[in-house]
């Protein structure tokens, strides 16, 4: 499948759409049905934590489909899964100040200088901020050459992402482990893009 | 000591936990606190066909606002105290060890007691449990996470257990190990575990003999569930809840204070006494607040975090010379 015409890219696009908004559903039908266990905002936490990251690495691994599989069409889902990667990103960040800073600046800038972790996190979140309000058309069109560059972003943004896990690690390196070889495996495609370059 | 296998209960005995637990208040209420007339009121609860637990008869605890093994805060339901447990020999995940525990064997169980102590030796539990007196006691449960629970166990004092061993006057410290069965345990068999297994926790004498710390058999008036540390437990209410190891194996009496497990994992973030501190904050979680649990989105319940959790009357003592900053 090389291509797709344009009213099966519509439906896959649709299909990959309410794909990705499932774990929101899951998360509201759980919530409303109070489902969400005994520490509910722990669990919220970490459901919204996690398919952003998952998310972010499906993301990153749509330029290796197409070089390693010649996957072309899968370009045409790389911007929906980038910004759903920052809406969960944005949830997760939303529920941590509604339910752990209680929206105490006083408390949250302390715990930013204080909690290495969560700062990481945070400016994974904020760098992400540039490349989701760009990734319209406009914006494509308007930066140009530019448009490319600003989005190099993804990986500083996606190394403070594993970083975010990788310093909350307690009795399991299983996560930290796990996305650490997925990023590894997506930037070496990078890396062997950038020899031929050169 | 009373144990009645579920098989022994008639059916009209069977009282719904919910009865059961309106009855005692009742019988508090009526200044009938079973202390007081020294004797223990059986508690039978309902026997679901799969529950291995078996009830206990204990003294409750007289619901007095001084006395300090009392809280009238909300204890969360059975159900939510066992099934949202730290336990890691059975999993990271909150709700691994409800799920992976009952792989569990709990009988035989024996306590080997060594070191600094007249009488070392191995202490079949059917022993300890005939040797002690059961007691209730209602205790805040503050987790390093930043959550809590408020849990009636039901047990017997930790310096009552001692004095049974005779320490000698070389015992500074108490160390206590969990069982190590790597058939039994999933957790221990995660090659991802940053524990070095078996786990070890220790207190120093002092805190050991300080009247709050406790060893519990059982809650919510039965034995304990496998994934809430059956058999045999200590529950040290004013230090964070990784102090209060579970299924205990062994107790080494010392003179040289023992390294405790998650001491040796990160030394920076865990210190040996692990005191509640809402002053001095953990590299991962602000100490300050908490969540009691069971918490809602709506009723959030966090609530700001006091000193020794609570406890501080009975056990500031135990620190006074010292400084709890450095002494994390």
């Amino acid at each position: 499948m090389a291509m797709l015409t344009s009213r099966q890219l519509r439906i896959a696009k649709a299909v990959v759409f309410i794909l990705c908004l499932l774990p929101l559903t899951y998360i509201v039908y759980a919530a409303l049905t109070e489902n969400l266990g005994t520490d509910p905002v722990k669990s919220l936490i970490h459901i919204t934590g996690e398919w952003a990251i998952r998310l972010f690495v499906l993301t990153m691994a749509i330029s290796p489909m197409r070089a390693w599989l010649g996957w072309g069409w899968a370009l045409r889902f790389r911007r929906m899964l980038g910004l759903y990667t920052w809406f969960y990103a944005t949830i997760h960040l939303l529920i941590v100040t509604t339910y752990i800073f209680a929206w105490d600046w006083q408390l949250a800038k302390i715990e930013l200088a204080e909690r290495a972790y969560i700062f990481v996190g945070f400016a994974a979140w904020v760098l992400m901020m540039p490349l989701g309000l760009t990734s319209n058309n406009r914006a494509v069109r308007a930066l140009r050459k530019n448009w490319g560059r600003l989005h190099m972003l993804v990986y500083p943004a996606v190394l403070l992402a594993w970083l975010h896990i990788a310093w909350q690690v307690r009795s399991s390196y299983f996560d930290a482990v796990l996305y650490a070889v997925l990023i590894i495996c997506l930037l070496f495609q990078r890396f062997q893009k950038l020899k031929k370059r050169l | 000591m009373l144990i009645r296998t579920p098989s022994d209960i008639l059916s009209s005995e069977i009282t719904p936990e919910s009865v059961y637990l309106k009855r005692r208040q009742f019988m508090q209420g009526l200044g009938l606190g079973a202390t007081a007339l020294g004797m223990g009121l059986p508690a039978t609860g309902f026997a679901a066909s799969e529950d291995p637990r078996k009830s206990l008869s204990f003294s409750p605890v007289v619901a007095n606002a001084d006395n300090p093994f009392y809280t009238d805060e909300k204890t969360p339901s059975f159900a939510e105290a066992s099934s949202y447990n730290n336990f890691y020999e059975f999993g990271t995940d909150k709700t691994d060890p409800a799920k992976n525990s009952h792989t569990l064997t709990t009988d035989p169980w024996s306590v080997q007691v060594e070191g600094a102590v007249a009488k070392p030796g191995s202490y079949p539990l059917e022993d300890i449990m005939k040797l002690m007196t059961l007691e209730e006691r209602i205790y805040r449960l503050r987790c390093v996470e930043a959550w809590s629970m408020v849990i009636p166990w039901v047990g017997f004092s930790l310096a009552d257990f001692i004095k049974m061993f005779e320490p000698t006057s070389d015992a500074k410290y108490v160390e206590f190990t969990t069982l190590y069965r790597r058939n039994e345990m999933k957790g221990q068999r995660s090659a991802f575990s940053t524990i070095d297994w078996p786990y070890t926790e220790g207190l120093r004498m002092d805190e050991a003999m300080n009247s709050l710390a406790f060893m519990s058999v059982g809650m919510y008036g039965k034995t304990l569930p496998n994934q809430n540390g059956a058999p045999i437990r200590l529950v040290v209410p004013w230090k964070y809840g990784f102090k209060s190891i579970k299924s205990i194996v062994k107790m080494r009496f010392t003179s040289v204070r023992p390294k405790t497990s998650w001491q040796s994992i990160a030394p920076n973030e865990y210190g040996f006494y692990a005191n509640v501190n809402p002053e001095v904050s953990h590299p991962r979680w602000s100490q300050a607040y908490e969540r009691r649990l069971p918490s809602s989105l709506l009723s959030p319940s966090r609530i700001k975090t006091e000193m020794f959790n609570g406890y501080g009357e009975q056990v500031a003592g135990l620190y006074k010379d010292m400084n709890l900053r450095r002494n994390y």
